[in-house]
């Protein structure tokens, strides 16, 4: 049977046919709906990881237990594991074991644009790269059978546009899911150093078997595919989703597409090359290919030819290459008015919007954390000095106190999200309280993770498929860390928030603000219709007050006054607490 | 009449205006002609009230899931300004469809910037060769079928006139994306045939 999926939901699809058991991951844009989309088939155990180290950590001891398992992250979420991949390349596997990594060149949500092929080469582990969903699940079963075959863990890198793509996929019969025998072998499995030096031998010959194999038979271990095409002399060597662009641009070009880009089936390269005039690699970011065919003496062109930034595209490519010109466009668009941007933008009712209002008026310095707040940053707020990576903030901020002899503390703050702070901002409280640090730490508890799309996480009291599930306390796990002072606000009362920071920013030692009130997004954080806002025309003086927070429900009217649209109001009476004037009331007639 | 049944489809909007389930419903069609498709969607940070772009792709073999500048037969903008900002896609002799309704960007509501007026008829003066645009009450058509969600499905019924798809095609498609929602099928296939109605 057919069907049309999203490269992620095929993943899924595949880790379902590849009989795998165990999945553990954390949310990560473009990779997030591979997690969702397994949590649909209900004999695979799936849960939301508190990160990317423990997910993997999860699937490692599966698959020495003998079950075959999974880990999916973003790119920098492979940060955060690769502490256990490179180890895990030394034990090898019992159970097929699969890291997936999606990238995002072009960074459409992304902190940066790393290439997490250079993990493969570091680690010494297999990588696959499909160019469409069809291929993220044969790519996936192929993964899971290399896997036990050489015994090594297996990467299958995505690309936003595989990820959140839909094509066509052939659906294929689920395998038996099997927990293979277990048996103690400590010189595999424990990576002490008499053990790990004899296991890295290991390693090398792995990898250089795996590349001799994949030159020997292409398809059948590596899914090369050699395009032939009679009268070019052009060679195209590329993957991913750069092959699709190379397809439509040079038709008539010879396409050597690699299936596993890591290790490199050297002698079919080397055929290839020999075949053409002119060897060219196509690969969005680093230069992956170039490098390693270049180190074989093998001549070739490729960021001579294109950026190292960004994504590709079939105009791109046609314009290194080809004399063809662009096609002609149906609207001619240079008299066209310029359209004003439409920014991303916290929503209305945002619980963030208060918080960062307060910030902004005390005129503190913030370091900043991942997730929607990151839009704190922007105007009308502005109010974020740095932002780097998961969890870094509070790090971040005892670095200021640390600087400055304790002299930035009294001025400085830093913001977390409850899933960040649980993802990797518990070891930095730790670390500041032990330090003595005079930190005051903002956690910003919407009782979701909320950016990459609604996921549950250790303190919202449900599991990934919505199950009751242990809350954690961040006011009793904080306490137990060693923080003194812990202190909780509904950051829409924005008076509030300002005073109860000013003291614990005045106060020694470590302090916790805890900012409650859950996303305007999510079943619990929808307001009430009838508490809605309502505009007293009379009493307002049109000081602008409310309309500079920029609320999507509160816009200007014509006479510099308020309105309010009823539908998109979600009644958290902010705008009614930011307004001197009592114009701004609850409940009442729609304005 | 489109005799190629090869189609590249611009579907433009803002978050939450329904071009992921047009899409998707555009994938069912192609599956259901036994043709190729590739469907590209937005996820993540720019779904917070952003502008969003669908790529719909349907042909005997798909390569790339990006519609390119000067290669979308449609553009079907599913809200008055998008359609500017999207327009360098349309392809010479393409046919760009726009929904009068308009969203103001936060800046514009903020009063600093300005939304263009007469957008429809600075398009139509824009047009090279025989490329065609067309403005439509989408949300009107929408509310009279019975619910403002269901704009997606009167920009598609547009479409349809376009392309030589026979009608059960799209009635089939229709139900099998509502299949987990069934009471929602009436309402969408009415909004589907209002569309249709609107464009000559």
């Amino acid at each position: 049977m057919k069907q049309i999926l999203l490269g992620n939901e095929a993943v899924a699809r595949g880790a379902y046919e590849a009989g795998v058991k165990v999945v553990s991951s954390y949310p990560g844009t473009p990779s997030t709906e591979i997690t969702e989309a397994v949590a649909q088939y209900d004999r695979i155990y799936c849960e939301w990881a508190t990160n990317e180290k423990v997910g993997a950590e999860v699937a490692i001891g599966a698959s020495i237990r003998g079950a075959r398992a999974m880990t999916c992250m973003k790119h920098v979420g492979a940060n955060v594991a690769a502490d256990p991949l490179f180890t895990a390349s030394y034990t090898g596997v019992n159970g097929g074991l699969v890291f997936v990594v999606a990238d995002d060149p072009g960074m459409h949500s992304s902190q940066n644009e790393q290439d997490s092929r250079n993990y493969a080469r570091a680690a010494k582990v297999p990588m696959f790269e499909p160019s469409d969903s069809s291929e993220c699940k044969d790519y996936l079963l192929r993964a899971f059978d290399l896997s036990e075959k050489y015994d090594t863990p297996v990467m299958l890198r995505l690309h936003t546009r595989v990820s959140h793509s839909r094509s066509v996929v052939e659906l294929g019969e689920p395998r038996e899911m099997q927990v293979r025998p277990y048996t103690k072998d400590v010189d595999k499995y424990v990576m002490m150093p008499g053990m790990a030096i004899k296991r890295h031998v290991v390693v090398e010959e792995r990898i250089r078997k795996l590349s001799a194999d994949a030159s020997s038979d292409p398809e059948a271990v590596g899914a090369h595919q050699v395009i032939r095409r009679s009268g070019s002399s052009l060679g195209v060597i590329t993957s991913g989703a750069s092959f699709q662009y190379v397809s439509e641009a040079l038709p008539e070009a010879n396409i050597l597409k690699l299936g596993l880009i890591w290790p490199l089936p050297v002698d079919l390269i080397r055929s290839f090359a020999s075949e053409v005039d002119r060897l060219v690699i196509v690969e969005e970011l680093d230069p992956f290919l170039e490098t390693e065919i270049r180190a074989l003496g093998i001549p070739c062109e490729g960021k001579e030819l294109f950026t190292l930034q960004g994504e590709y595209s079939i105009r791109m490519i046609a314009h290194a290459l080809t004399s063809n010109t662009d096609p002609a466009r149906g609207i001619d668009s240079k008299d066209l008015p310029v359209p004003p941007g439409r920014p991303p933008v916290m929503c209305a009712g945002c619980p963030h919007k208060g918080l960062f209002l307060a910030l902004s008026r005390m005129k503190v310095q913030v370091t900043g954390d991942i997730g929607c707040y990151t839009l704190g940053a922007l105007p009308p707020t502005s109010a974020m000095d740095a932002c780097v990576c998961m969890g870094a903030s509070i790090g971040m901020a005892h670095g200021f106190d640390k600087a400055t002899d304790g002299e930035d503390s009294k001025k400085t703050v830093s913001v977390i999200g409850d899933s960040t702070f649980l993802h990797s901002g518990i070891t930095n409280v730790i670390n500041a309280v032990y330090n003595q640090s005079n930190i005051t730490v903002i956690i910003l508890d919407n009782s979701i993770t909320g950016m990459t799309g609604h996921q549950q996480n250790p303190s919202t009291g449900m599991n990934i498929r919505l199950n009751p599930a242990p809350a954690i306390s961040l006011e009793d796990l904080c306490r137990a860390l060693g923080v003194e002072s812990i202190r909780v606000v509904d950051p829409v009362d924005t008076a509030l928030c300002q005073k109860v920071l000013r003291e614990e920013l005045d106060k020694p030692g470590v302090s916790v603000v805890i900012t409650r009130r859950p996303c305007a997004l999510i079943p619990t954080g929808k307001g009430k219709k009838e508490d809605r806002t309502t505009v007293n025309y009379d009493s307002c003086t049109a000081c602008g007050a409310c309309i500079r927070m920029m609320c999507p429900a509160l816009t200007e009217g014509s006479d510099k006054k308020p309105v309010i649209d009823w539908d998109t109001c979600n009644s958290c009476g902010l705008c009614r607490n930011l307004c001197r004037f009592g114009a701004l009331t609850k409940g009442g007639r729609e304005s | 009449m489109t005799a190629k049944r090869e189609w590249n489809i611009v579907l433009a909007g803002v978050g939450g205006q329904g071009t992921l389930v047009a899409g998707k419903l555009l994938g069912i069609v192609a599956l259901k002609l036994g043709l190729d498709v590739k469907v590209s969607e937005v996820h993540g940070m720019s779904q917070r009230g952003g502008s969003v772009i669908t790529y719909v792709r349907i042909g005997e073999k798909v390569y790339s899931p990006i519609v390119e500048p000067g290669t979308a037969d449609f553009c079907l903008s599913f809200e008055q300004l998008e359609s500017i900002r999207w327009a360098p896609l349309l392809k010479a002799g393409g046919r760009m469809i726009i929904s009068r309704h308009q969203i103001k960007p936060l800046p514009v509501l903020m009063g600093r910037a300005k939304y263009p007026e007469e957008i429809a008829a600075s398009l139509q003066n824009a047009v090279t060769g025989d490329s065609k645009v067309f403005e439509i009450d989408a949300l009107d058509a929408a509310l009279r079928a019975g619910s403002p969600r269901a704009v997606n499905l009167v920009m598609l019924g547009a479409l349809s006139r376009f392309t030589d798809i026979p009608i059960d095609i799209w009635e089939s498609a229709v139900t099998e994306v509502f299949e987990k929602k069934a009471k929602l099928i009436p309402v969408n296939l009415k909004a589907f045939h209002f569309g249709r109605d609107l464009v000559q």
